[in-house]
């Protein structure tokens, strides 16, 4: 019996539900990805609304921000944007040196990812306990500790896929041909440095 | 449009120019909170409309399998309201003819775009189903069997849907002529031949040239 004839028997004798039907043109795991970055994008532009509204549209704004008497650090707040960053790098790095089968090249990069991204997360909460206000001292308050704490809330999630994509990779986990496990948590690793860049500049620079 | 999130060597390289432009924002807004305002709406409308112009690699061309006996030819049929035209029922009756075929009709049910959004395609699909029933019964009149049902309202999902469920050997698009085909100002049988490693016929079917000259035979 041909290969051919054979795979049209199965096709026929086919039992338990069809096969998923993909109209979609685009890998599904990375549609997944888009869609959830998708709906990100909708969480972080409803809390940029509230920002936007207390510091702008407010009619009792106040006409300086941070209001007076208030501070941001905005140097630590610089350093700590550089170190994120600079993780987006070594995450790049990773990638690149996986798709090239150079494991010691990925473990590196995704291990100081991580470092770089927990270091991040522990200056952020430092600077929570030093800043020199609460969540109850006002609209600008809360809208500053909503936005940073969205991010860093989605910064602790990108450590955790990071950490599995490290553990999986020390238990030699991936190849040149097979690393979608690395690039998916890439790709999240970037939105929300990319997420920090434009939280920072609105929130301590502009 | 490309997503600038469609791998990570893409949303790593967004990242590097939402870095440019948020520098270039407050650079700007130090000097003059209106220049930084003016800046962000420069670069926002920049950055939409390359997004917008963008044009994604083109997909590798999909192989499909073929399915059922060695000597069978599994045809794939796309027309709407030229499903019963003349020329259409010609080539389907040559291929008849020429191998073991088997047909499998496909009408989208053709529907403007306000009654998509607004999930009013009952008219739509009643309509499709009508010319898919006519079509089927003529076929069988002179003795070809084949099998249909309505698609998408968007030809090449419907075709997309087909393939998947079908494995044709052949596709067969039937449009109006130029200058009266909405396919083809769309491109649908190029689009087609793109996507598929399988032959495609277009058919061209001149319904008005059809009903002139039927009273022209009848007489």
């Amino acid at each position: 019996m041909t290969d051919v004839s054979l795979h049209a028997e199965a096709l026929h004798d086919h039992h338990g539900p069809p096969e998923a039907n993909q109209s979609s043109r685009v890998d599904a795991r990375t549609l997944g990805m888009l869609l959830f970055i998708g709906s990100e994008i909708m969480l972080f532009g409803s809390f940029f609304a509230a920002y936007f509204f207390v510091r702008v549209v407010n009619p009792s704004a106040p006409p300086e921000w941070p209001p007076e008497g208030y501070h941001f650090p905005v140097f630590v707040a610089g350093v700590n944007t550089a170190i994120l960053v600079t993780s987006s790098f070594t995450m790049h790095w990773a990638l690149q040196s996986i798709k090239r089968g150079q494991r010691a090249g990925f473990l590196a990069g995704m291990v100081l990812t991580f470092v770089m991204g927990l270091a991040f997360l522990l200056t952020q909460v430092v600077e929570y306990v030093n800043v020199g206000f609460n969540t109850g001292d006002g609209a600008f308050a809360s809208v500053f500790f909503g936005l940073t704490g969205l991010h860093g809330a989605h910064v602790a999630i990108g450590l955790s896929l990071l950490g599995m994509v490290i553990i999986r990779g020390f238990r030699g986990h991936f190849s040149p041909e097979h690393h979608h496990g690395v690039e998916l948590p890439g790709i999240y690793w970037h939105f929300v440095d990319v997420m920090w860049i434009v939280v920072y500049a609105t929130v301590y620079l502009l | 449009m490309e997503s600038p999130f469609r791998s990570e060597a893409a949303a790593f390289r967004f990242l590097l120019i939402t870095i440019g432009a948020f520098a270039l924002i407050v650079g700007a807004s130090a000097i003059d909170p209106a220049l930084g305002f003016l800046v962000f709406l420069i670069l926002a409308g920049a950055a939409v409309a390359i997004y917008l112009r963008q044009r994604g690699p083109a997909p590798d061309r999909e192989h499909v399998e073929h399915v059922g006996a060695p000597d069978e030819r599994r045809i794939l049929v796309v027309a709407n309201e030229t499903v019963g035209g003349q020329e259409l029922l010609s080539v389907i009756s040559v291929r008849a003819l020429e191998w073991k075929s088997e047909f499998f009709v496909v009408c989208p049910a053709l529907n403007s775009r306000l009654k998509t959004w607004t999930s009013d395609e009952d008219p739509a699909r009643a309509k499709a189903q009508a010319r898919l029933g006519v079509t089927l019964e003529r076929l069988a009149s002179v003795g070809i069997e084949a099998q249909g049902e309505i698609g998408d309202g968007d030809p090449l999902v419907a075709i997309e849907d087909a393939v998947r469920t079908f494995h044709p050997d052949e596709i067969v698009i039937s449009t109006h002529p130029v200058g009266r085909s909405n396919w083809l100002v769309r491109g649908v049988p190029d689009a087609v031949r793109a996507r598929y490693d399988v032959p495609v016929t277009h058919v061209v079917v001149d319904l008005e040239a059809e009903a002139a000259a039927e009273p022209a035979e009848d007489a």
